[in-house]
């Protein structure tokens, strides 16, 4: 399925095919580094790029965009899934969030190299430590405070966050 | 110049910032409480950081998420506004500490200018007039009733760590000395978490002079001229005007002679307000320095035609005054009024709420300062204060009717206003006439 691309009203409008080139490379780099947002300045222009959040897939919720059908007749996109496949988190009901307490830098992993405290799918306890947020060069521990299953984490490793920014979404036991 | 700068403040002032910011090209990066989220002011900044819940002391004062938030945003300086951080020493420390330039004074000059007593003593070293009063602290009540004998009442006990009206009590005999002096240092302790008091004369239906200065970080110092901010009540101002008109020529230049000498000898860089009282005899004397920009800037922008803010920027940026002294002219009289949310005719009780109907004044003379719009909600939990009014014309009367008018024509509905107020003093014989003294308005009003 094709992932919508986001402008911002006031960006710079694209004149040279080299300029086009260069946009496409940024496009690429964006999602072989799973940024969600790139800006480059140079003078008095300026680019910004936005990629939407994938969606996931639904069943029986019809396609937009062009699809492409393989002679056997399925959908290039369908992964079959047996009915009854549970709807996108966003529309879920009764999501517990987790919300910054404080203002810093999101660190999902305790380290560089380490794998994330938590991520999709994982089981959370209210002790566990789900995320660091850096401020003022400490390293805070921020623990879930609620109990149950990781759905959602509409932050990336390294991002700014604010005061009350959610962090991740839980749904509950 | 910078780049991008935080602005560690609300309201007013966060606005005032943000275009003197955007004027020279500047990024400004805003902070808001949760209370603060819809504030249109915060879509102007560059970027907007909710920094915690309404509480002041989680959000507008606390000083770990304000700098993370400049961290975070990558600013140069933060500008502290007035009130909250702005004269807070531990803030402008850790900003240095941090590597962000705090757009104020240094860490010394206001630290040695925030302990009032420490001042007072600048202030003789410099031969600038002081009041009467203790050499230092006053330690306990006996010290306090000897030298207020000594002095002769009546007598003014003040907190030597901040102002504002806090702290502060006024005392006619022994009796009276007694209680007011533990109560003046109960009230100190819990407003700046100092509780040392000090004692000074106290001057009879005083005018309240102040002088606006400014200086860079390499002892160049200008003035601004005056302001005369005598309409007060409970030591908190309602008008303000520049030129003070109880002022000839002589005393003019003395007392802003006087207001340079503090600065210089405090080593004070960046903008500044030296505070005077002048008595019945236009004899004048120092009383403290408010290291910040200050509400009433505006009145003194008006008649010299600078922009303070933009200086401010400036010279933290690292700019040096390249103007004299005589390139500081002042034409006209302006004025200021302060719109709180308070009833006046409910001893200024305050009134928050939604405002559903508000069309400010506007036309030649007007400026008008605000943060406020139609559907603002007025919340409990910062300070009153809603718009400021402010006039520019050539003489005090035609600055006076132009306040009257704009004044008139300001719609802020339903809730109450110190509109009316204004206008009942800016009607008042003695107002007009120039016969007031700080304790004019709690007299007649």
């Amino acid at each position: 399925m094709k992932q919508p691309w986001g402008r911002r009203k006031d960006a710079v409008m694209v004149e040279k095919d080299t300029d086009l080139q260069k946009i496409r490379e940024l496009i690429e780099i964006m999602k072989a580094n799973d940024l969600l947002e790139v800006e480059i300045k140079h003078g008095d222009d300026r680019i910004f790029l936005k990629r939407c959040q994938p969606q996931p897939q639904q069943v029986g919720v019809p396609m937009v965009g062009p699809q492409l059908t393989s002679p056997t007749g399925l959908s290039s996109t369908g992964v079959s899934a047996p009915l009854g496949q549970p709807r996108a988190p966003r529309q879920e009901e009764n999501l517990v969030e987790i919300k910054s307490p404080i203002v810093g830098t999101f660190y999902a992993t305790p380290s560089p190299d380490s794998g994330p405290y938590v991520e999709v799918g994982s089981r959370v306890t209210p002790q566990t430590i789900v995320c660091v947020i850096e401020a003022m060069k400490v390293m805070n521990e921020i623990k879930a405070e609620t109990g149950g299953t990781i759905v959602e984490v509409p932050v990336t490793n390294g991002q700014a966050v604010e005061y009350g920014q959610v962090l991740f979404r839980v749904r509950p036991d | 110049m910078f780049s991008r700068i935080l602005i560690a403040n609300r309201g007013e002032i966060a606005l005032r910032i943000i275009r003197a910011c955007h004027e020279l090209g500047v990024e400004a990066v805003a902070v808001y409480s949760e209370a603060d989220k819809d504030a249109p002011y915060l879509r102007l900044a560059d970027e907007a950081i909710c920094i915690g819940p309404p509480d002041c002391a989680e959000s507008y004062l606390n000083i770990p998420r304000i700098i993370s938030a400049a961290e975070i945003s990558d600013v140069e300086a933060i500008h502290p506004g007035y009130g909250f951080l702005a004269e807070n020493v531990h803030f402008a420390q850790i900003c240095k500490d941090c590597g962000i330039t705090f757009i104020g004074p240094p860490v010394e000059a206001m630290q040695l200018l925030g302990d009032k007593v420490q001042a007072r003593k600048l202030a003789r070293q410099v031969k600038v007039p002081v009041v009467d009063g203790s050499e230092g602290t006053i330690e306990n009540e006996s010290e306090a009733l000897k030298l207020a004998n000594q002095i002769g009442y009546p007598v003014i006990i003040k907190a030597a760590g901040g102002g504002g009206g806090r702290g502060m009590r006024v005392v006619h005999n022994d009796i009276s000395l007694r209680s007011a002096f533990s109560a003046a240092h109960a009230e100190a302790e819990a407003a700046f978490g100092d509780g040392r008091v000090y004692l000074e004369k106290y001057i009879l239906e005083p005018r309240h002079v102040e002088v606006q200065v400014l200086a860079d970080n390499e002892g160049n110092a200008l003035h601004f001229f005056e302001r005369d901010c005598s309409i007060q009540r409970r030591h908190q101002k309602m008008i303000e005007e520049s030129p003070c008109p109880a002022l000839d020529k002589q005393t003019r230049e003395e007392l802003c002679e006087a207001a340079l000498r503090m600065i210089k000898e405090a080593n004070y860089v960046n903008a500044a307000t030296v505070e005077f009282l002048l008595d019945k005899d236009k004899k004048f004397y120092f009383i403290e320095v408010n290291a910040r920009i200050q509400v009433e800037h505006p009145i003194t922008e008006m008649v010299t035609g600078h922009d303070l803010i933009k200086w401010q920027l400036k010279i933290a940026s690292g700019h040096t005054i390249r103007i004299s002294q005589k390139n500081i002219r002042r034409t006209g009289v302006a004025m200021e009024c302060r719109i709180n949310a308070e009833d006046p005719a409910n001893n200024f009780s305050p009134c928050p709420g939604t405002i559903t109907e508000y069309l400010p004044p506007g036309g030649p003379g007007v400026r008008v300062d605000t943060h406020v719009h139609q559907g603002w909600t007025v919340s409990t939990k910062y300070d009153s204060m809603i718009a400021k009014v402010i006039v520019h014309q050539k003489t005090r009367t035609e600055a006076i009717a132009t306040m009257k008018r704009a004044l008139r024509e300001f719609v802020v509905e339903p809730i109450k206003t110190t509109i009316p107020a204004c206008l009942d003093i800016l009607s008042h014989n003695l107002f007009v006439k120039n016969k007031v003294d700080t304790g004019f308005v709690e007299r007649n009003f």
